[in-house]
């Protein structure tokens, strides 16, 4: 039992209510500590350099006029970062992204760093240092960047995956297919086939804070990290792997978080952060501008993605195929594999056939972004499954019913599913009011299906009882959205005692054994397992010093509501003992009352949404308004649902902004345009309606209290949802996102066209 | 025997086979075994692999059995944001 991560269903005390957050005093009077926030006693100011050109190889860096400058304490390049990561291409790609090596491949990519004493010496000092470039062709256009005669990235890249081994180089580094059936038989036998082309543009996770990070390494080879992260336990990994120290002897603290949607899973400037404390003998600090950090890192990939689904007149989808390019700058990543995995999952297909592309381009290392690749697949898909619909018309809601993935259909990504919640989100939104709510003039309501894996992971946590009675309990994954008092509410729980008696700590890499990092959807369910069977196993101990301290066997104390009980009639007169009063006795009862548990928590299982919206285009300007906004989701078990709610609205808000305003733009010179919050607009609360949010609770069999996780998959829908809005308002097939007021104006302007041709 | 289905990128490694046949009781037996009857998929594991056991995904526990009948599917070990 103590260990069983089953759900058994029992009613809750704790999980399910809302209690104040506990972060959220220190947050709104500015006394939280975010990255930038922290000091050490004689930091050194750090600062990079970084490449004007999109692609160029470095032929030379003269760095000793800088270093003779009066203030400046080290100045570092690529040569003081050596390759120490053993043919782990993932960590040398990590390692070139941090320090360029021998060539730069996109603007912004770090060519070398400076430590000095306060900022105007370091700004100073980057100015003295002399970067001799050879400008080399770029491709920054995911579409361009397959072509047989495009500029190449790496030499050497021979794409992996494909039928047959090429012969030649090029930018695609992986292809990776899925599917099962026959797609040619499939869509002979559709009364109705679309094929059409989707195109997304790069968008950054957007979080407000920028990285920020103060290193500090002593000449005995110890360090310490303060840093904005996801994962602290990754970041030390990283960092020591990257600098040859031992694991043991770097100490890292994450900081409180500003956001990061995936942004913040690996390390950016981090390890150049402590190689330069190496080399000054200083804490050196680095904070990343916001120009930085649109330039330099964790965008997600521009997409160009081609799909083809066949219907028969009675709603039946007999076939989908999908081409998906993914742009994932300069290294191979996972993103166009992804997109592969995700893009039919909803659906229940005879036939599919999924094809994901890898594509290096000449912009920034590309990140995960909240249920990464899938927002930009679903889009594709749910455009044209929408069109079909209306073509052979029948609504969308339920041409989506009908083919709805159910417990039994093989996915399009290879398994059999277990128990499923798309069809329970399906038949909420055919329930929901907003189904009903009249549109006004100009308006147009789209829906949107999502899926998302989740996963869980290694995770270690302490459960630690006080003299008091009250609780701390320490955890390793870093609370992005609120663990910290679901975490608190699920030991509450399982130990019987009041919520605001149980203290959720994040600790240093030094506190707990390897925690993954807070991913994938993983914080609540993973932490929460742990924390759980932490929470078991000190109520085994709690049983052990009651019995002593009753004197009688163990095997006779029961746990019930926070309190040991002593079992049978001949304990009559024993009078339960409260957690208190066990602790405290604990200094003569074997003293601390702990519990541990160290888990991978595998099983997360699947994830679905429904989405609904409502938006209103000015046809004169071409401005999409979201008038309303609904998203419906299940969560397993809400442990806190206000935090639930705000995941929900969260990723739908960064949705209706990839939607409708952000992106990248690239000059002809491979240089971005617009690295500001002025020029990449995200949405405000102007932006916003209230986003209403609907939970459904399937509990999930893999956890002890069927929690899933939900952070990720409520970015999936909004991009269709809001791109079949859109097209619905004016009856003109939206295809290419963000559907910015020019882009829209464009397609109008195109209709009319056609419709007077 | 199990059939160990394969996604699409290990499929060159096992000769362009979607489904191959390994004899394993255990998630780390079939990997060592997938290792010594296709070197090839070697670059795969290392990089991450996750294994689907009647569609629940195991990323990490590589002691979980794998049962008779099982459907078993080898899938990419996604990264999450």
């Amino acid at each position: 039992m103590p260990l069983d991560a089953s759900y058994h269903a029992k009613s809750f005390k704790s999980v399910g209510t809302r209690p104040l957050r506990p972060d959220g005093i220190d947050k709104v009077t500015g006394r939280a500590k975010y990255g930038a926030d922290h000091n050490m006693p004689g930091h050194l100011v750090g600062l990079i350099l970084r490449s004007p050109h999109a692609h160029a190889k470095i032929k030379r860096i003269d760095i000793s006029k800088a270093e003779k400058l009066a203030g400046v304490k080290a100045v570092l390049t690529a040569a003081d970062l050596p390759d120490l990561t053993n043919g782990d291409q993932g960590m040398f790609d990590i390692l070139d992204n941090c320090m360029a090596r021998t060539k730069v491949f996109y603007d912004g990519h770090a060519v070398a760093a400076v430590a000095a004493v306060d900022m105007a010496t370091a700004k100073q000092a980057l100015k003295l240092i002399k970067v001799d470039y050879q400008v080399l062709p770029h491709v920054t256009d995911v579409d361009e960047a397959v072509k047989p005669k495009a500029p190449l990235l790496h030499e050497k890249c021979f794409t992996e995956g494909g039928e047959s081994k090429p012969k030649n180089p090029s930018n695609v580094a992986k292809i990776t297919e899925f599917g099962h059936g026959d797609v040619e038989k499939g869509f002979a036998e559709a009364d109705i086939v679309i094929e059409r082309n989707f195109k997304t543009e790069q968008t950054h996770q957007g979080y407000i804070e920028p990285h920020a990070c103060v290193a500090s390494v002593s000449p005995d080879g110890t360090g310490e990290l303060w840093v904005c992260t996801q994962g602290h336990f990754v970041y030390r990994n990283h960092c020591a792997m990257l600098l040859g120290m031992d694991v043991s002897k770097l100490r890292v603290t994450s900081s409180e978080i500003g956001g990061g949607f995936g942004g913040k899973t690996h390390v950016w400037m981090e390890p150049v952060a402590l190689a330069l404390s190496r080399k000054a003998n200083r804490p050196v600090k680095i904070v990343m501008t916001r120009e930085e950090v649109f330039r330099a890192s964790g965008p997600t990939s521009a997409t160009s993605i081609d799909v083809k689904i066949g219907i028969r007149k009675d709603g039946t989808i007999t076939a989908g195929k999908a081409e998906l390019r993914y742009a994932s700058g300069p290294y191979l990543s996972m993103w166009g594999e992804l997109g592969a995995m995700t893009s039919f999952a909803c659906y229940d297909l005879k036939n599919v056939k999924t094809r994901g592309y890898e594509v290096l381009v000449n912009r920034p290392k590309s990140a995960a972004y909240r249920a990464p690749s899938a927002p930009m697949a679903a889009f594709a898909v749910e455009s044209v499954i929408d069109e079909l619909a209306k073509r052979i018309g029948k609504d969308p809601l339920e041409v989506r019913i009908q083919n709805a993935a159910k417990q039994g259909t093989r996915s399009s990504y290879g398994p059999v599913y277990g128990p499923i919640g798309i069809g329970p989100t399906l038949e909420a939104a055919r329930k929901h009011p907003h189904m009903k709510a009249p549109l006004g003039k100009n308006q147009g309501r789209g829906y949107a299906c999502g899926f998302w894996f989740n996963f869980g992971g290694q995770t270690c946590t302490d459960v630690n009882v006080g003299p008091d009675g009250t609780v701390t309990l320490t955890v390793g994954t870093v609370d992005v959205g609120g663990s910290r008092a679901s975490l608190a509410l699920c030991v509450a729980e399982e130990l019987g005692i009041p919520y605001d008696q149980v203290k959720c700590t994040v600790a240093d890499t030094g506190a707990l054994g390897h925690n993954d990092m807070t991913d994938g959807s993983r914080g609540t369910f993973s932490s929460s397992m742990a924390g759980i069977f932490a929470a078991r196993n000190t109520i085994e101990v709690l049983k052990e010093r009651a019995a002593k301290m009753w004197e009688i066997p163990v095997s006779d104390v029961a746990w019930e509501n926070g309190h040991a009980k002593a079992v049978g009639s001949k304990y009559g007169n024993l009078a339960p003992l409260s957690l208190k009063e066990i602790a405290a006795a604990a200094g003569n009862t074997g003293g601390p009352v702990a519990g541990h548990a160290e888990i991978v928590a595998d099983g997360a299982g699947v994830s679905f949404a429904t989405h609904i919206c409502d938006v209103e285009v000015d046809p004169e300007t071409g401005r999409s308004r979201v008038v309303r906004y609904t998203v419906i989701q299940d969560a397993g078990k809400a442990v806190h649902p206000t935090y639930v709610e705000g995941q929900y609205q969260g990723g739908a808000a960064q949705g209706i902004g990839w939607a409708l305003n952000e992106e990248y733009i690239y000059g002809k010179d491979g240089r971005l345009q617009n690295p500001g919050f002025l020029d990449y607009r995200i949405p405000v609360c102007s932006d916003l309606p209230m986003i209403d949010t609907q939970i459904l609770e399937i509990p999930n069999p893999n956890h002890p209290y069927g929690v899933r996780g939900v952070g990720e998959t409520s970015i999936v829908p909004p991009i269709a949802a809001i791109a079949n809005a859109v097209s619905n308002a004016f009856g003109v097939r939206m295809t290419h996102v963000p559907m910015s007021p020019p882009r829209v104006l464009k397609a109008l302007e195109a209709a009319k066209k056609t419709k007077k041709a | 025997m199990a059939d160990i289905h394969l996604w699409g990128a290990l499929r060159p490694a096992a000769g362009g086979a979607s489904v191959v046949q390994v004899e394993a009781k255990t998630i780390r037996e079939l990997f060592r075994k997938l290792e010594d009857a296709y070197p090839g998929m070697t670059p795969h594991l290392a990089r991450g692999v996750a294994v689907s056991i009647d569609g629940r995904i195991y990323r990490d526990s590589w002691e979980t059995m794998l049962p008779d009948g099982a459907e078993i599917y080898l899938l990419p070990r996604i990264q999450g944001g």
